[in-house]
């Protein structure tokens, strides 16, 4: 239940794109259409959800100051924390590659669709992101970690999904004064949807 | 003589007319999350000056034995790097402004500027041009970190860099700090305005 809780607090509450703006370089380029928006946003989920129980075992068993007692009493006080920023990265980095090379083999319509926006995903932001918040929150468990990281993608994927509706519209519907067309105005609708999404703060899940 | 000419090009040109932030739109992650205040956006920006020029320099060294389909790995494996030393320095000597940064300074890595200097300018340049170019950047991205940052604490907590600047007969006559400028969505809005201010300037950055 605690779990369900995170999930859906991470999805709503803690949304990686309008509490924390990480993952906004990709956020606004490839938010022109709804289609692309959505491709991205499930490559997005599948990584945080793969990335962050990964990155949460190397932290209990290998990083964390007295993780390696599970080698023997004499290692009780090693502390690789420094190491994390690096081991963090070294796995996202190749689990995009790995993930992007079993879609291609085992599904190439989906690799079709997700193809130019699996390897963009190693720099996003929000996936190294995830990995350093459940750091800093010591996670109780690998099921933490997963529904943290399915609610951090699901939360991403519904603002690009939204953002990139509402670009759209914008295109064909307004008249934007032309310093502010294309980048100008998603900021500011960004920033809206960021202050319409703080109404979720006050809940206690 | 043309060599110096492009060298000041490069060096110059990030600063405005090809801003990473606001005219590339790179590296916006960390410029909204940090400029609450001016001292950790000061501390921020100077952070990535340092790794950007650096990690330029070191993949503009090696920049011909890298094989092309590892790249990303070796790029982000020499910035993690640079990354950590930066993130131990400010432990060991800013412990506050690291505490305030947490973990936008491990961010630095994923930071979208790096990525784009690393492969459009470090990988097929020579070092000391990539040096330029890493700085320049650099210092684009702290200049806009910084105006940010003045805007939101000024109006936002009435302060600058910590001390007092809107005097108290102001507060007795009904002035209120604005509230809203400490939350992050109205970075956003700032950026926006600047943007706007910028391209105005500039009609061939417009968009049709």
């Amino acid at each position: 239940m605690e779990n369900f809780n995170l999930f859906i607090r991470s999805i709503f509450v803690d949304n990686m794109i309008f509490a924390y703006f990480l993952g906004m370089c990709s956020f606004l380029a490839v938010s022109k259409n709804v289609r692309t928006a959505l491709g991205l946003g499930i490559a997005v989920t599948f990584m945080l959800v793969i990335t962050l129980p990964i990155n949460y075992l190397l932290e209990t068993y290998v990083l964390r100051a007295g993780a390696l007692t599970w080698l023997g009493a004499e290692y009780a006080d090693v502390d690789l924390s420094f190491l994390s920023l690096i081991m963090f990265i070294a796995v996202i980095a190749s689990m995009t590659q790995l993930v992007e090379m079993a879609v291609e083999k085992y599904s190439p319509s989906l690799y079709a669709s997700l193809g130019i926006f699996l390897p963009l995903i190693a720099v996003n932001c929000a996936i190294l992101g995830g990995s350093l918040f459940m750091q800093q929150r010591d996670f109780g468990s690998v099921w933490t970690a997963i529904c943290a990281g399915g609610g951090w993608g699901i939360g991403w994927l519904l603002a690009i999904v939204a953002i990139a509706a509402i670009r759209e519209r914008v295109q064909s519907y307004s008249n934007v004064p032309s310093p502010l067309r294309g980048v100008g105005i998603t900021f500011i609708i960004t920033a809206l949807m960021g202050i319409a999404f703080m109404s979720f703060l006050g809940i206690k899940l | 003589m043309a060599e110096k000419n492009s060298n000041r090009k490069i060096f110059f040109n990030p600063l405005s007319k090809d801003n990473p932030v606001i005219v590339q739109i790179l590296g916006i992650c960390s410029a909204l999350a940090v400029t609450a205040k001016l001292e950790p956006a000061i501390v921020m920006g100077l952070s990535v000056i340092a790794v950007l020029a650096f990690s330029n320099v070191i993949i503009s060294l090696i920049r011909n034995t890298i094989p092309t389909n590892i790249r990303i790995i070796v790029q982000l494996v020499v910035v993690a790097g640079l990354v950590v030393i930066v993130n131990q320095l400010l432990l060991a000597y800013a412990y506050d402004v690291s505490k305030q940064l947490s973990v936008f300074i491990g961010l630095i890595i994923t930071n979208c500027i790096l990525m784009g200097r690393l492969e459009a300018f470090a990988m097929s340049n020579r070092p000391w041009p990539s040096f330029l170019d890493g700085v320049g950047n650099g210092l684009g991205y702290t200049v806009i970190l910084v105006i940010v940052a003045f805007f939101r604490e000024l109006l936002g907590s009435g302060t600058l860099f910590g001390y007092q600047i809107v005097p108290d007969w102001m507060y007795e006559h009904g002035y209120e700090n604005n509230g809203l400028m400490i939350l992050p969505p109205m970075a956003l809005i700032v950026v926006a305005c600047i943007i706007w201010i910028q391209r105005s300037y500039n009609k061939d950055l417009q968009d049709k």
